[in-house]
């Protein structure tokens, strides 16, 4: 049935030509070209911003380009909805996931079904992809019950349930642990074995590595490399990627780290939101001069320390949050500020800033008391001075401290959040997914950032999950999972591997030390 | 469809103030096509209209005293809004200050104390506030929506007035009329500009326009509440309390419905009827968006409701129509602001398409 | 069965019949993710539609016809701001009954005072035997038949779901190929159609004259039941009845002779409707999991 690789004559499965779309701020894609084979697995390759969403979005039919020709099975096509090219046989696993809460698996699976089969022969159907492809769904479900990773399987078995020629995954791992995504790879190869095409969008290297047979790599919107990522290093694909080579962080001049600052002990929340994770017996304690990182798969509890750390959530035991032996649980966010406890939040347009006001005013957000007002009146020249240092300290491209908050590129506005905060000097710093959506450079500003203010003696703690990122900044690692918090482990005592098993979760929480067997295989 | 409405990048400053005159220019489109459907000349009708009531100066010291109350209220209501939290009730809060103010005119009124006034000033205020504080409280409390149970309040503020006025304070003297005696002098409130019904009230809504602007666009508090009503998600982050907003919000609202209440019945009102507010609490809704939730807007957004609401009233005697035009074009006014607010946000660009929609595989 | 008890129930029926069609098309409307909060304004120029209709005409039917369609008029405009133009939801629907109250008012002043004189309708003649159901009009027979349809169609057709998926996430709905911006709009007319029928029901049935104040806040107490109902047709159903007979209970006690002032009686529907709201909203909870998640958000491509 299915044309494969090696078969000549056969027409590419896909085929962009000079595709071009253009906002009114960016051009997202110039003259970007690409041919996927049947069976073929393909990389799109790119730093945040590159413009690989777009690219996937004018394939998928949500964006339209504004010139360029798309052609399907050899055949010149425009694709003007989802569902035109759901028809075609495309079919995409979105990195959000495009799910419905509170309906079941089976549900979601059928309302992109063309056709309305018995809840009874649909769930045989699922049960069977699901068993040839190592993708287990419970179709009885309802999602808002299902891991992260079990949302993924549901998408891709609802995407395959279509029989589709071509399957989009967007960034499809940067919710799975280290072993969940070699049995996403396991499945996906043999997907493609049976002659589906997939296009695999990523940033990550080592896994476009192991997973794809050929790459297009994206930057700023343009095509600058096709290959074979089995024939390159990772330095040469990121070379492709951002044009240099990776930057290096300035070596840490950090002393010993030094006395507990922040403390969390024993805190366990109930949570009233059925969508949320309760927290279970959370303790932690972070030191000055040093960064903590926090692992895990989003959804496993991360918002809620957030919460109670930021003192968004306030607790009943004052004494279970303490700054520097003071207990604090009972202070909202306001207050915690003003004692030298400043936090980031993982979403930047809709807790960060609001993105329908300047960046001047932006500052008051979290910058009020003392100079910024006066008897209850705003100090508007100061606030202008404050958001101009911190626009030029950290290399923020904007219009001024007038420009909207909404119209800086990702990487720009975290910049600017996080110098804002980084501009009080805070004594502890709480940061959520500091770099997340972020592009190269604006990365390196941000965790070269962090690591200074560690080096001047604040107490850090990063809750990520790039695991990358923490073992490049981290010093000490916990781990999130179900809720509960591993104890922190200095980063040279322990491994990706260990680090990922225990985000599993289960397993009686196993310890992110190395054993010494271990150790022999891991260096 | 070949217009595209297309998002802008920030929204058009120029357009922020070009939308109302849009929508004041429809409306008057329309005003002429109701005109010309009843059989008059829609121009001079339109004159009638805009300009009878304005001939002399007490038609101006009219304008004024029908544009306080809804000055008053629109600036209460617009810093509640702001913040998102939703009075509908300034209806019923207007007509608890009235019933606050005239149980202390009844019940006082007729010595000739000068601690009358003051003290129903106070008192309407404060029955405005504690109406408002009921859906604030169940807001608070149990989340219930404050729209919902502002807007019942208005029903069941009605009915406690028409209660009374219909009861206890009906005039003996009245021929058994539904109102109440008329209030004493000492419990009226001074005219400012003779040969004119305008009272002292018109400066009170100056001052709360003044006080508004200082809050809205300079204080931090009024941040507070921008933020509260742009991001929850942001004000949750920063530490403003959502609840606070729903309190500033509720009582600014509140406070302002009383003293316009205390300012009917002690105003043009010189007594207490069944109704004492007409409208003003929904149409001081308008106000407040007409005015870009802004003091100086509701100021003026406030005056031009008021010359509707006149020439409904010249309308109805000189044309023959229905005094309830005023409302109708009122609220179409409303909706074509919300209509031509869409090119504060969206630029419309005509874009023919080339292709055929279907692809050559589909 | 005692009289006074048929009596009872008869006119809790009837009372409650208008909140019902409201309250259903609401529903619909806030499944689909968006709230429309000019119920009340749809309601007012459905009742003076169809009571100009049936004046001029005689006919009850063709005045229910015309409402209907003046409600999804106005319900298309709102949906073009509020749907299409991603307007504030709040601040259209406020605008849409401020606008078809006073539409209401201005339509209606040449009627105000009269009252219709119509003729039984044919099933009310033919089934006048049965105890209770003959006594009813075919209208709210009818409001059971769309009841029954409305939820048939939400929770067992697929375009139910997809209705209920649009209300959830309607930008996923829109990523699997639903015409999101389509179905809200559907939904609305819906809504408004409901609306527009109940408008007519109670000039052209309950009361049969015209008055200004007609709807009196049934429009607003529909929307509430939605919540009270926690978007759920069936609870929907009993709310619009228990507050039909509270509407009842009232004029029993006066007629009874219970010493409690008229105007007290006629507050207890506002006030319940308070009390009802802060019980329901308080168990966050259940709403977190009942509401449509994406009520009341704009939506764009």
């Amino acid at each position: 049935m299915h044309p494969s690789l090696t078969r000549p004559n056969v027409p590419d499965r896909l085929e962009l030509r000079s595709i071009r779309k253009a906002y009114p701020a960016v051009v997202a894609n110039d003259d970007v070209s690409l041919r996927v084979a049947p069976g073929e697995i393909h990389a799109v390759v790119g730093e945040n911003g590159a413009g690989k969403s777009t690219l996937m979005k004018i394939i998928y039919g949500i964006v339209q380009p504004d010139s360029g020709e798309m052609l399907w099975n050899g055949r010149e096509v425009v694709i003007r909805s989802p569902a035109q090219a759901q028809r075609l046989g495309i079919g995409m696993v979105f990195q959000h996931f495009a799910l419905f809460d509170t309906l079941t698996a089976a549900e979601n699976i059928a309302l992109a079904l063309p056709t309305t089969p018995s809840l009874n022969a649909l769930s045989d159907q699922i049960s069977s992809v699901a068993a040839s492809y190592g993708l287990p769904v419970d179709p009885a479900r309802p999602i808002y019950t299902l891991s992260v990773g079990e949302r993924q399987r549901v998408e891709i078995v609802r995407a395959l349930l279509r029989k589709p020629g071509l399957l989009i995954l967007d960034e499809p791992t940067s919710v799975l642990t280290p072993q969940a995504v070699e049995k996403l790879f396991e499945a996906l190869r043999r997907i493609a074995a049976d002659g589906c095409s997939i296009l695999y969008i990523s940033h990550k290297l080592n896994e476009i590595q192991s997973l794809c047979d050929s790459a297009t790599v994206l930057r700023g919107g343009r095509v600058t490399g096709t290959c074979v990522p089995r024939q390159e290093t990772p330095a040469s694909i990121a070379r492709m990627m951002i044009g240099e080579d990776l930057p290096r962080y300035r070596e840490a001049t950090q002393a010993a780290a030094g006395r507990t600052r922040l403390e969390l002990a024993n805190v366990s929340l109930p949570t009233r939101d059925p969508f949320g994770t309760a927290l279970a017996d959370v303790s932690l304690g972070i030191r000055s001069g040093e960064i903590l990182g926090i692992a895990g798969v989003s959804g496993n509890g991360q918002a809620e320390l957030m919460s109670v750390l930021s003192g968004e959530q306030r607790l009943v035991e004052h004494g279970a949050v303490r700054l520097d032996g003071e207990a604090i649980g009972h202070l909202g966010p306001a207050e915690r500020r003003a004692l030298g406890l400043r936090s980031v939040p993982e979403d930047r347009l809709d807790q960060g800033a609001v993105p329908a006001m300047s960046l001047a005013d932006n500052v008051l957000v979290t910058v009020n008391r003392g100079r910024a007002t006066r008897c209850g009146l705003i100090r508007f020249s100061w606030i202008e001075a404050y958001a101009k240092t911190c626009i030029e300290t950290f290399g923020v491209r904007c219009g001024g401290p007038a420009a909207h908050a909404g119209s800086l590129s990702g990487g720009n506005l975290q910049k600017y959040i996080i110098g804002r905060e980084i501009l009080q000097e805070p004594g502890v710093l709480i940061v959520s997914q500091p770099t997340w959506g972020v592009d190269v450079g604006a990365a390196v500003v941000i965790r070269q950032a962090l690591l200074d203010l560690r080096d001047r003696g604040a107490a850090i703690l990063v809750i990520s999950e790039e695991l990358d990122e923490l073992f490049d900044i981290a010093d000490r690692i916990a781990v999130m999972a179900g809720g509960r918090l591993s104890e922190g482990v200095e980063r040279a005592c322990t491994s990706r591997d260990r680090v990922g098993l225990a985000m599993t979760g289960g397993h009686g929480a196993p310890s992110l030390h190395v054993k010494e067997a271990d150790d022999a295989v891991a260096l | 469809m070949p217009l595209h409405f297309e998002a802008r990048t920030k929204p058009s400053a120029k357009m922020v103030w070009l939308a109302p005159a849009t929508a004041l220019a429809l409306t008057a489109a329309a005003a002429m096509i109701v005109f010309a459907s009843a059989g008059l000349d829609p121009v001079q009708a339109l004159a009638t209209f805009v300009l009878s009531p304005l001939s002399d100066w007490y038609g101006v010291g009219e304008l004024l005293i029908k544009a306080t109350p809804m000055i008053l209220i629109g600036v209460g209501l617009s810093i509640g809004f702001r913040a998102g939290v939703w009075n509908i009730g300034a209806e019923g809060q207007l007509t608890i200050g009235a019933i606050f103010a005239g149980y202390l005119a009844l019940r006082f009124g007729p010595g000739d104390g000068i601690w009358v006034l003051p003290s129903m000033i106070v008192a309407a205020v404060a029955g405005g506030m504690l109406w408002a504080a009921i859906p604030a409280l169940l807001r608070t409390m149990f989340n219930a929506s404050e729209i919902l149970v502002s807007l019942m309040l208005n029903y069941v503020a009605q009915l406690w007035l028409s209660w009374l006025v219909f009861g206890a304070w009906r005039d003996p003297a009245g021929f058994n009329f539904p109102q109440s005696e008329p209030l004493a002098p000492a419990a009226l409130l001074p005219v400012i500009i003779e040969g004119t019904r305008a009272n002292i009230s018109v400066v009170f809504a100056l001052v709360a326009v003044a006080l508004g602007w200082i809050l809205v666009g300079r204080s931090f508090v009024g941040f507070q509440l921008r933020v509260t009503g742009l991001s929850s998600g942001v004000a949750r982050y920063a530490g403003f309390s959502p609840h606070r907003a729903v309190w500033i919000g509720m009582f600014a609202g509140g406070a302002a419905a009383g003293l316009a209440g205390v300012g009917e019945i002690a105003g043009p009102l010189g007594q207490i009827f069944p109704t004492v507010s007409s409208g003003y609490g929904y149409a001081a809704i308008i106000v407040a968006f007409l005015g870009r939730l802004h003091p100086v807007g509701v100021l003026l957004s406030g005056l031009l409701m008021a010359l509707i609401y006149l020439g409904g009233d010249s309308a109805q005697m000189s044309l023959g129509l229905p005094s309830a035009i005023s409302g109708l074009l009122q609220s179409l006014l409303l909706f074509f602001l919300l209509a031509a607010d869409v090119l504060v946000q969206y630029r419309i660009r005509y874009a023919p398409r080339g292709r055929s929609a279907l692809g050559a595989a589909a | 069965m005692s009289s006074l008890v048929a009596q009872l129930i008869v006119a809790t029926l009837v009372a409650g019949t208008p909140l019902v069609y409201a309250a259903l098309g609401e529903l619909v409307v806030e499944r689909a993710g968006v709230v429309n909060m000019g119920v009340e304004g749809m309601m007012v120029v459905g009742a003076v539609a169809a009571f100009a209709v049936a004046m001029a005409t005689g006919s009850l039917g063709l005045g229910v016809l015309v409402a209907m369609a003046a409600g999804m008029l106005l319900s298309l405009l709102f949906a073009v701001l509020a749907v299409s133009f991603n307007a504030n939801q709040v601040a259209v629907g406020l605008a849409l009954t401020i606008f078809g109250t006073s539409l209401g008012s201005y339509l209606g002043k040449s009627y105000v005072g009269m009252a219709l004189v119509v003729p039984p309708s044919g099933l009310g003649a033919a089934a006048a035997d049965i105890p209770i159901l003959g006594q009813l009009h075919p209208l709210v027979w009818l409001s059971w038949v769309l009841f029954t349809a409305t939820w048939f169609f939400l929770y067992r057709t697929k375009y139910g779901l997809a209705l209920r998926a649009v209300g959830e996430s309607p930008a996923s709905a829109h990523a699997i190929g639903y015409p999101v911006i389509r179905i809200r709009y559907l939904a609305t007319l819906f809504g408004g159609a409901l609306a527009g029928i109940a408008g007519a029901y109670v000039s052209l049935v309950y009361t049969a004259l015209w008055t200004e104040g007609l709807i009196a806040g049934r429009g607003w107490i529909a929307v509430a039941l939605v919540v009270f109902a926690t978007w759920r047709p069936g609870r929907c159903l009993a709310g619009a009845y228990l507050f039909g007979g509270a509407t009842m209970a009232q004029l029993f006690a006066q007629s009874a002779g219970v010493g409690l002032p008229s105007e007290l009686m006629s507050a207890l529907p506002y006030l319940a409707t308070i009390v009802v709201l802060a019980l329901i909203s308080r168990d966050e909870t259940m709403m977190r999991l009942n509401v449509p998640a994406s009520l009341g958000k704009p939506f764009s491509i």
